[in-house]
């Protein structure tokens, strides 16, 4: 099977990648040409990251066999691929921004004359890479002084000063700007023109058909097709990606959303994440928010819990206009934020199960008064949600450092329904738990709603997004692309929404 | 998931009974003798007052250096008001509590409203406080104060030194604010994760202005024993006292990272301190070499703290992993 092409940089085969209890790749093929743009594509957990992470070295496979350059490698490490001539170009980016581009571009392999840097060559061969490139960028400017799409083509030459030949880019888009996302394009035909091939993985369909030269499609950790990328369209593609059907069970319910109790308008925030945002809010309603991963959704959640400022945009509940600053402006209003990140926003890892619940709930005076905290009546909170969620702990004395991420998340839940709040927002509330703590998840939702209670629920799983959704809002760039309900929702439409340009 | 017996819970407790053990061997005529203890436990009364502030400062991830110099100022300021003016001691005491108190509260706005970090903000203040007691006094001494002025720091009450009985008082009012009232709960949740925190409607700022407002009120409250105790208003007092109060806090197991750390072991973290104190002047060891070993014990509590932590991180992330 090997050395047949020399035209290929990287050919994997049959690779496979198990995490505990999960097969993030399963007997996955994968073929890099020479000079070639091969765009990856796949929904979220497809298992395009955890590729490029083995090709980079920084995981390695379970089995199967990696050919790099026509050789094959066993374990292989992140220096090791970085001497091969593989790079991976991360979203955050590996700068150190107080130093100037050309510290940057030699910051461990600096040139060195006699005891000193050797300021002047670093300069021109700094000099030469971006003019080889076309990059105009001041090679004494400080990297915080770039904007992003800047830093990005730092970052890239960089790589190209290192020889590299494969390059990795993960969703190198979503910090930039349409004009921005031009320059980064022409680097890349240039880069193609010097025979270096590039992983390119977006969710972006525009941006593929116009970088990319062939396209693999993954789903579910499983290789499903290698395309050239002008044989196929949009269409297909969108099949591709979503193949399965709603196989997934969600609870019925069979309530109808009343009357309306919230709404947003025109809302805006710093550095124009999100711009002029509105939507409405039913009683008894279950409002999704789809897009892609930076978008803004969770800004705006932010934004409307008083987390972050607002720049513009007014809040109604029930009719009246409310000021919301900060949280407890939004916990007053009876509004709950269950944030994504559980365990840097969601809850805190010092506290046990019983203090955490119990936080927000002891502004009240149910369980506080001037004596101090009831703790007979704080533990009982407790042991009712411990209940209700099915959270499992040996104790609610448990520190919840120490436990699973499903129950974190339950636990995390538990601390906002404690306070009985009218409207809760969800903001991924089943990602990373497993299939039978999301089941409990949707039916406590929808026992949330038939207690007249109203959820936002912002999700970047379609099917999940779909089956428990009234209507959904989707998102793109911070702003609302459109809204759908009924009939009207399918995998399909929202990618087509979220993902047009 | 096993968490019935915690050995770090009560390691200090047997630390100090070791510490006490070796003391009572290299000096059986001296060091257990009730006199002795009382001596002890009064010289280690304003290191305990101070460190239940600097405890619920160190729960929130943030630090006081500058109870020493507040307690010169403190003193002094206290001192000047009954030498200069004939002010009634309590009086004169109370206004002093209050200045401790105001320079907490500003080292508070610093930190929680400007964002200075607590060290940067604290030293700041250890040198503004120590400025002004040598500017008040002009670097000299107050002293002809009258006889009363020592009971609070010398006194007995029951039989009991008065200072003993405030810093029982102080560990009192400590463990209830902590363990029992909303205040301290948001103490442990702003120094657990002050994001957390935020986003449960907590406010965060109102929370770490308490703090250093209540480590500035209870350094006022050593700040005039220390004063009964010398009998003299002395702006040089209690240089690099904070020292003692911050071992002593971590020594009690609180984490200098936030969010961890129970009172009822700190008692036994400056009662260890005190115990040190107390035992190498018995032993005749010079000052400079008890700075050495105080120097020593704070760089083992710390180190110590960090390899449970690291330890405890482990078996969390393993059984969370056997969860996946």
């Amino acid at each position: 099977m090997q050395m047949e092409d020399n035209n290929l940089n990287i050919k994997m085969v049959d690779v496979c990648k198990y995490f505990p209890g999960v097969k993030a790749l399963d007997n996955v093929n994968f073929e890099l040409r020479k000079g070639e743009v091969h765009a990856l594509l796949g929904e979220n957990g497809a298992g395009k990251s955890t590729l490029c992470k083995i090709i980079a070295g920084a995981q390695p496979m379970t089995s199967g066999e990696y050919y790099l350059f026509g050789e094959k490698v066993t374990g292989l490490t992140p220096h090791a691929a970085k001497e091969k001539g593989i790079s991976m170009i991360y979203q955050e980016f590996n700068l150190v921004p107080y130093l100037k581009v050309y510290e940057n571009l030699f910051l461990g392999k600096e040139l060195i004359k006699g005891l000193n840097l050797n300021k002047k060559e670093m300069i021109a061969k700094t000099i030469e890479v971006f003019d080889r490139f076309q990059i105009k960028i001041d090679p004494e400017a400080r990297i915080c002084d770039l904007s992003n799409a800047y830093k990005q083509l730092v970052e890239i030459a960089k790589a190209v000063l290192e020889n590299a030949q494969v390059l990795c880019m993960d969703e190198p888009t979503a910090p930039l700007s349409n004009r921005e996302v031009e320059i980064l394009f022409s680097l890349i035909r240039s880069l193609k023109a010097e025979g270096v091939s590039i992983i390119y993985i977006s969710h972006r369909m525009e941006e593929i058909f116009e970088v990319a030269d062939r396209i693999t499609v993954m789903r579910d950790g499983k290789y499903i097709k290698t395309m050239d990328a002008d044989k196929t369209d949009r269409k297909e593609l969108i099949s591709l990606i979503v193949g399965r059907d709603l196989t997934e069970e969600y609870p019925k319910r069979d309530s109808v959303p009343g009357e309306e109790i919230l709404r947003v308008e025109h809302l805006s925030t710093d550095l124009t994440k999100i711009r002029d945002v509105s939507f409405t809010l039913r009683r008894g309603e279950i409002l999704g928010f789809a897009g892609l991963v930076g978008a803004g959704r969770t800004e705006v959640m932010r934004a409307l819990f008083g987390a972050d400022r607002k720049t513009a945009g007014d809040i109604y509940l029930y009719g009246k206009k409310v000021t919301i600053h900060k949280p407890e402006n939004a916990i007053e209003q009876r509004i709950s934020l269950i944030p994504e990140d559980r365990k840097g926003q969601g809850v805190s890892l010092t506290l046990n199960i019983r203090e955490n619940i119990s936080l927000v709930k002891l502004k009240g005076k149910e369980i506080c008064s001037l004596l101090g905290i009831n703790r007979k009546k704080e533990r009982s909170v407790a042991d009712e949600y411990i209940k209700a969620l099915n959270i499992k702990a040996p104790s609610m004395e448990q520190l919840t450092r120490n436990l699973s991420g499903g129950n974190q998340q339950k636990v995390a839940i538990a601390k906002w329904l404690a306070v009985d709040a009218d409207i809760l927002i969800l903001d991924e509330p089943t990602r990373g738990i497993d299939v039978g703590a999301k089941y409990e998840i949707y039916l406590l939702m929808n026992e949330l709603i038939k207690a007249g209670k109203s959820i936002i629920m912002i999700s970047s799983e379609m099917p999940e997004l779909i089956g428990m959704s009234d209507r959904i809002v989707v998102m793109q760039q911070g702003k609302i692309v459109g809204e759908i309900s009924g009939d009207e929702v399918s995998q399909e439409k929202i990618l087509e929404m979220a993902s047009c340009g | 998931m096993k968490k019935k017996f915690s050995f770090s819970n009560i390691f200090v407790y047997v630390i100090l009974i070791v510490v006490v053990a070796f003391f009572s061997f290299s000096a059986p005529d001296s060091f257990l003798t009730s006199n002795n203890i009382f001596n002890m436990l009064r010289q280690v009364s304003m290191i305990g007052i101070c460190s239940v502030g600097m405890t619920m400062v160190l729960l929130t991830a943030g630090i006081d250096i500058s109870v020493g110099s507040v307690i010169a100022l403190v003193g002094v300021v206290s001192a000047l008001l009954i030498a200069n003016t004939g002010m009634p001691v309590a009086l004169a005491m109370i206004i002093g509590v209050l200045v401790g108190t105001g320079c907490g509260t500003i080292s508070g706005v610093m930190v929680a409203k400007f964002q200075v970090p607590a060290l940067i903000a604290t030293l700041a203040m250890q040198t503004i406080a120590r400025g002004f007691a040598f500017i008040l006094t002009k670097g000299i001494p107050v002293y002809g104060l009258p006889e009363d002025i020592k009971v609070i720091g010398q006194g007995y009450m029951a039989g009991i030194p008065i200072p003993v009985i405030i810093m029982a008082l102080v560990f009192l009012l400590g463990w209830w604010l902590l363990e029992k009232t909303r205040f301290g709960r948001y103490v442990y949740a702003i120094g657990g994760n002050e994001e957390v925190a935020r986003l449960s409607g907590i406010d965060v700022k109102k929370g770490l202005l308490k703090v250093y407002a209540l480590s500035g009120f209870f350094a006022g409250l050593a700040g005039v024993i220390m004063l009964s105790r010398i009998n003299s208003g002395q702006p040089n007092t209690s240089e690099g006292f904070e020292m003692d109060v911050i071992t002593g806090a971590v020594l009690g197991g609180v984490s200098v990272a936030g969010g961890e750390g129970k009172i009822l072991n700190v008692i036994a973290g400056v009662l260890i301190m005190g115990v040190l104190s107390n035992g190498m002047t018995l032993l005749n060891l010079d000052t400079y070499w008890q700075w050495v070993v105080k120097g020593a014990v704070l760089l083992f509590a710390v180190a110590f703290d960090n390899m449970q932590r690291a330890r405890s991180a482990r078996i969390a992330a393993e059984a969370a992993g056997a969860e996946a």
